[in-house]
């Protein structure tokens, strides 16, 4: 008994560790003088890069929720023409890259795009004549993020609705709370934990953005970080930029898990029965029905119609056999990945179940941090350790056999694998961790009293409990291996391109009909893991009763 | 201990086997140049030659970190980079090999390539004023510095100071000018923007043609691109805009010439291929592929004796300026500096 926690410990720790070599790699750097930069870098525009950030994660704190949190309030537990639909169709945006969404909208709403052209063709008006939303600014830029985002929320919050014991809702009604009153005063507390997770994957991601930003020309931290590296060529200052980037997400998490540390108490009823959503009646039903139409056609129908239109155009050019190798090379690196850290996610969602020590608590919270790191500096945090490790067992295996072994994880899958499971580890720990979380500690003292051994409560109990949860977390790694773009760029092997480097190699280029095609196709490869994903919360409901 | 040493054993013997399915011959190209605007050239150079080239394209600065970290044992051969910045930053952080070739220094001017043969430049990129025809008459302009003048007040649209060829320009700038002088420019200009910058080349150019500004610095291929665009609003927007090649006369250091940059090729120290590597290189600055930089690219070839197309040939020839391109790579941290004191966002 006590050899196997050990065990747990010390296997957690040390995968958390691993997981920890690239942020250890960056962290490093505040050792390294970088000379006078960072007095420049206070001087002028650091004030821009925090002051920026914080905005843009207030606006896409308040848009995420906006859309989340009440389109899933809508569909959960009221009823109304297009509920059904609605339910999946609402996580459809998730499928779409947050640059390739700004890239689309600004090419239809920019001063020089078709919505304007046509308005002041129709009015007369010229330029300054006329106010129209400037789509390419900070509060476009937390729009776009939110459009794309906020499926995480309405995901979390969801689940969170289905799972809530009924009583309290029915008590509650009893009570005389109408739907609008049970929501503010019952439901949306007894969620907060949840809606803070999705929150807090939402934030992350925005901070890890850069795509978004660099295009509307919004100077964050991840613009300077690269700014900093690329532009003044100082590499270790940037690096210390992406250190204090670290400080805001442990930040973040500590807060997310402060508000999440009664979770457990939340589940400690599994008595459900199947929702008796309420009707809505009157004009009350088409408002409910346009709200969800409405995020869906701005999050997912707009951008989606809009690349159709392009990719049509350029069709005949892009369209060949290497395009569709290009889409066997994204399904496989995303369905491995995603694999990978389910895998590694479960062994340390178990190790802080079972050993929920200081050591343990703190190393698992380390290795969720990579979401909210730029891919680049993930990368180049895997770039050098791995380097390092090559060349030092080259060395040793030419002294002492006279063979050289050169590089045998650089420039390999993997180190692909390796940063993906680091930048993403925190989606699939967070699915496994709420999953984990419902299984009350009693439910295992339940069927160790019944003589069960702890391997067999794992099949028994465990993993019926978690099914939904494990679906959960490695649809969404696919997702987001699909749309990772900075890590892959680099790491990746000779002749092996995705189809988000192509997106983007042509975007960036401006050519954004040519790479319409490409990032139509990561939308629709998305698109089936997230209408999976949606099926999968409606079943679990569905278990749960039964 | 011993079984230790078999496995090792077996892993050597594994890899020296992995190893052996690689030997016919090959380059291995890093890529600052997007796949698109390298892959068919590297395509014509296989069936050629029979050597297979492998690729990856990332950002120059990463494939250079990446390089350094994998250290002796790279298998780069070859990086492209899309500014002499960074060939000058690879230089620097000694990556790359030094190597002469008389195909290439008959081929390529002085002036875009390392006078050490560390780096030789590919194809040229130059910036110079977009003017929309019918509002700005060419006669109003003249030189970069001048576009600091009040008259230009809001009249101005250029990207923003993270872009490369942004930061190369005030280079130039500061090494003609001196630092003083460039930034009391910088300011000027800042103050003449008709918005925030945001967006890409193109975007300028679309937004001058649009009525926001009426004058737009961008590549001339960016420019060349849109005149081939499917989308007939591009080649509209394209057809509205006149190039100036300024300081191309006058005096002292005002007429240098127009600011250019180059995409280059750099020989990388551990390569296990360099004579393929070499003829990779000799390859892309022959006639043949420097004209497809014009005609794919719509980017001016680096040899004087490489016909362009009847676009570039519209726009009329101009006078580069000639300063040492490693100059920009030496200047370019104390170009964004002044950039972020001047408010350049």
């Amino acid at each position: 008994m006590m050899r196997s926690l050990s065990y747990w410990s010390i296997t957690t720790t040390v995968i958390a560790l691993l997981l920890g070599i690239p942020a250890c790699v960056i962290v490093a750097n505040i050792f390294v003088p970088a000379g006078d930069v960072w007095r420049h870098l206070v001087d002028t525009v650091l004030q821009d890069y925090v002051t920026n950030s914080l905005l843009l994660m207030v606006g896409v704190t308040i848009g995420s929720l906006f859309l989340g949190v009440i389109s899933a309030w809508l569909v959960t537990m009221l009823e109304f023409p297009g509920r059904r639909l609605f339910e999946w169709a609402l996580l459809l945006p998730m499928a779409i890259p947050a640059y390739i969404i700004a890239y689309t909208y600004t090419g239809m709403l920019d001063f020089a795009g078709p919505v304007q052209t046509s308005l002041r063709e129709l009015t007369g008006w010229g330029y300054g004549e006329y106010w129209f939303p400037e789509i390419r600014s900070i509060e476009g830029a937390a729009i776009m993020l939110a459009l794309v985002l906020y499926p995480y929320v309405y995901l979390m919050a969801r689940a969170a609705f289905i799972s809530q014991s009924l009583c309290v809702l029915d008590v509650s009604r009893s009570l005389g709370n109408g739907p609008w009153r049970t929501f503010f005063n019952v439901a949306l507390p007894l969620a907060r934990p949840a809606i803070a997770a999705g929150l807090s994957l939402v934030l992350m991601e925005t901070l890890a953005d850069y795509g978004t930003v660099q295009y509307f020309g919004i100077s964050t931290f991840t613009t300077g970080i690269f700014r900093t590296w690329y532009g003044l060529d100082n590499a270790p200052a940037a690096a210390q930029l992406a250190t204090i980037l670290l400080m805001f997400v442990l930040v973040l998490l500590t807060l997310e898990r402060y508000s999440r540390r009664r979770a457990r108490y939340h589940y400690t009823s599994r008595r459900h029965q199947e929702i008796h959503r309420i009707q809505l009646q009157g004009w009350h039903k088409p408002m409910a029905s346009l709200f969800c139409f409405g995020t869906v056609l701005l999050g997912f129908l707009l951008p989606a119609g809009q690349l159709t239109l392009w990719a049509i155009d350029t069709a005949g050019a892009m369209l060949n056999s290497k395009f569709f190798t290009l889409v066997m090379h994204s399904l496989e690196l995303a369905s491995l990945a995603a694999l990978l850290t389910l895998c590694v996610s479960l062994v340390l969602g178990y190790g802080r179940r079972l050993e929920p020590g200081p050591t343990v608590n703190i190393a698992v919270r380390a290795a969720g941090m990579g979401y909210a790191v730029p891919g680049t500096v993930i990368a180049i945090g895997v770039i050098i350790p791995f380097g390092w490790l090559d060349n030092t067992i080259d060395g040793w295996m030419r002294a002492q056999f006279g063979v050289s072994t050169g590089l045998l994880l650089s420039g390999s899958m993997a180190g692909l694998l390796f940063a993906y499971l680091v930048r993403f580890m925190a989606v699939s720990l967070n699915a496994v961790e709420t999953g984990l979380g419902r299984i009350t500690p009693s439910m295992d003292e339940a069927a160790r009293s019944m003589g069960y051994p702890p391997r067999h409560i794992m099949g028994k109990v465990h993993i019926p409990m978690l099914k939904g949860s494990l679906l959960t977390a490695i649809l969404l790694v696919f997702v987001d291996v699909l749309k990772e773009l900075p890590a892959t760029l680099i790491l990746r092997p000779f002749n092996f391109n995705t189809l988000a480097v192509r997106a983007y190699e042509l975007a960036s280029d401006e050519r954004l009909a040519d790479s319409a095609s490409a990032s139509l196709a990561i939308v629709m490869a998305g698109i089936l893991p997230v209408i999976l994903l949606s099926r999968s919360i409606a079943q679990s409901r569905h278990h749960d009763a039964t | 201990m011993s079984k230790s040493k078999v496995y090792l054993i077996a892993l050597s013997m594994g890899v020296v086997f992995f190893s052996s399915i690689t030997t016919a011959a090959e380059v291995n190209l890093y890529s600052a140049r997007k796949e698109a605007l390298i892959q068919p050239l590297l395509e014509k150079f296989t069936a050629e030659t029979g050597i297979e080239v492998n690729l990856i394209t990332g950002k120059a600065d990463a494939l250079l970190k990446r390089i350094t970290s994998e250290g002796v044992n790279s298998p780069a051969d070859v990086l492209l980079t899309t500014d002499a910045g960074r060939l000058h930053r690879a230089k620097a952080a000694k990556v790359t090999l030094s190597f002469r070739s008389k195909k290439l220094e008959a081929a390529i001017p002085a002036s875009y390539r390392d006078p050490e043969g560390h780096w030789y430049g590919l194809s040229l990129r130059s910036r110079p004023i977009l003017y929309v025809k019918g509002k700005v008459e060419p006669s109003e302009l003249s030189t970069y510095e001048a576009l600091a003048d009040a008259r230009w007040k809001r009249r101005i649209c250029i990207r923003s100071s993270n872009n490369i060829y942004n930061q190369s320009l005030v280079a130039s700038l500061i090494a003609a000018d001196g630092e003083a002088k460039t930034m009391a420019w910088a300011k000027g200009l800042v103050a003449n923007f008709a918005r925030r910058p945001k967006g890409g080349d193109r975007d300028q150019i679309k937004a001058a043609a649009a009525g926001q500004c009426d004058i737009a610095i961008a590549n001339t291929y960016y420019l060349a691109g849109m005149f081939a665009s499917k989308d007939p609003a591009q080649r509209a927007a394209a057809k509205k805009m006149g190039v100036f090649w300024p300081n191309q006369k006058g005096p002292n250091q005002l007429g240098r010439g127009a600011h250019v940059n180059i995409s280059g090729a750099a020989l990388i120290r551990f390569s296990k291929n360099k004579e393929s590597a070499i003829k990779l290189v000799e390859f892309l600055a022959s006639k043949a592929s420097q004209k497809w930089y014009a005609e794919t690219n719509g980017e001016y070839p680096v040899r004087p004796d490489v016909e362009t197309t009847a676009l570039l040939r519209s726009w009329g020839t101009y006078k580069a300026d000639d300063l040492n391109l490693s100059k920009l790579g030496e200047l370019n941290p104390k170009a964004v500096m002044l950039m972020d004191r001047a408010g350049w966002k």
